[in-house]
């Protein structure tokens, strides 16, 4: 778990801005248990995983909205959601995913 | 989270202490409780404890909301006892499965940056290094020197700690003499069961490499069994 927040230290340390993802549920089969961490910063950098890869994309792309307007959000992914061909769980898992700004 | 929040989290992580993080998901506030510090009479303390013990974050519903409560714990270190063409590979093993290695071995002409590059080395006898280091419940020991003096003095010192692996390089019939010495230190046959000898899954293995993989794979064995199937991360 610590690089990732490290990662995250060092960044706030240069100045960026920071969101930091936590898987806080999983069902079924995913890769990151809970407490695995994603970080992103304002130019979509990131580090850590929240998946085996299947929705890191999505969860960057909202981090730029958190942001933006400061407010966490409780992210859902999983096979039955109208996402699904861009964000699923190809694994059929499902996983919730705690992204809040570091501030 | 606050800046403040990651810093704690992280000078913890430094110190080896361990801690949970109380996360509200319908707001995101949050509070860090210290196992030495907790209010025995807080609404979710066996939830809380229960994390400490496995290692495994957890949901827990409320009435006013969910919380997510997430357990950071120190991160597991390998002592290393015997700076070996084994230990050479075990080291960059543990790194890869995010577990610390350190090398100890009195012999300045094993325990060399040129056999390990920058892993931790501490030249000294294990007596004193584990002395210096600690031995405690995130730790796991394997002697690997095949010299009793040295092998012995580290088991002597894990079979006192909590470290939650320790094993021993040898035969069948060599541990059986380890054995013996142990009991001429005072150690009881029960105590001495917590020795995994031979050390490591039994693959088969046959090169240096080889018994090395079976060594690290018997350390995360042991530390998943403690903590969850999805512990400690």
């Amino acid at each position: 778990m610590s690089a990732a927040l490290q990662t995250a230290q060092a960044w706030l340390d240069e100045g960026r801005e920071v969101v930091l993802a936590t898987v806080v549920e999983t069902w079924g089969s995913s890769p990151v248990p809970a407490g695995g961490h994603l970080v992103i910063d304002d130019r979509g950098d990131f580090a850590g995983s929240v998946s085996g890869g299947c929705v890191e994309a999505e969860v960057i792309a909202r981090a730029q909205d958190i942001i933006a307007s400061g407010r966490p959000e409780l992210l859902e992914f999983g096979v039955a959601d109208e996402t699904a061909w861009n964000a699923g769980l190809s694994c059929g898992g499902r996983i919730r995913v705690f992204a809040r700004k570091l501030e | 989270m606050r800046r403040e929040t990651l810093k704690r989290l992280l000078d913890a992580r430094a110190a080896r202490r361990a801690l949970v993080l109380v996360t509200r998901l319908d707001g995101g506030g949050e509070e860090i409780i210290s196992p030495g510090s907790i209010d025995k009479g807080h609404p979710q303390i066996s939830e809380i404890t229960a994390c400490l013990r496995t290692g495994r974050g957890k949901i827990v519903e409320t009435g006013a909301g969910e919380l997510f409560l997430q357990p950071f714990l120190p991160a597991p270190r390998l002592m290393i006892v015997g700076a070996t063409h084994i230990a050479q590979v075990l080291v960059r093993l543990a790194r890869e499965v995010a577990i610390e290695p350190f090398v100890i071995d009195p012999r300045t002409a094993f325990a060399t940056t040129e056999r390990f590059g920058d892993a931790k080395l501490i030249p000294k006898w294990p007596g004193e290094a584990l002395g210096e280091l600690g031995l405690d419940a995130r730790c796991a020991l394997v002697c690997l020197a095949h010299v009793p003096d040295i092998d012995d003095e580290a088991l002597a010192a894990a079979l006192r700690s909590d470290c939650f692996y320790l094993g021993a390089l040898g035969s069948v019939r060599s541990h059986e003499r380890r054995l013996e010495r142990l009991k001429a230190r005072g150690f009881g046959e029960e105590e001495c069961r917590a020795v995994h000898a031979p050390i490591g899954l039994d693959i088969g293995s046959v090169t240096p490499s080889e018994i090395a993989l079976s060594i690290i794979a018997e350390v995360v064995a042991a530390l998943r069994a403690g903590a969850g199937a999805d512990g400690g991360r």
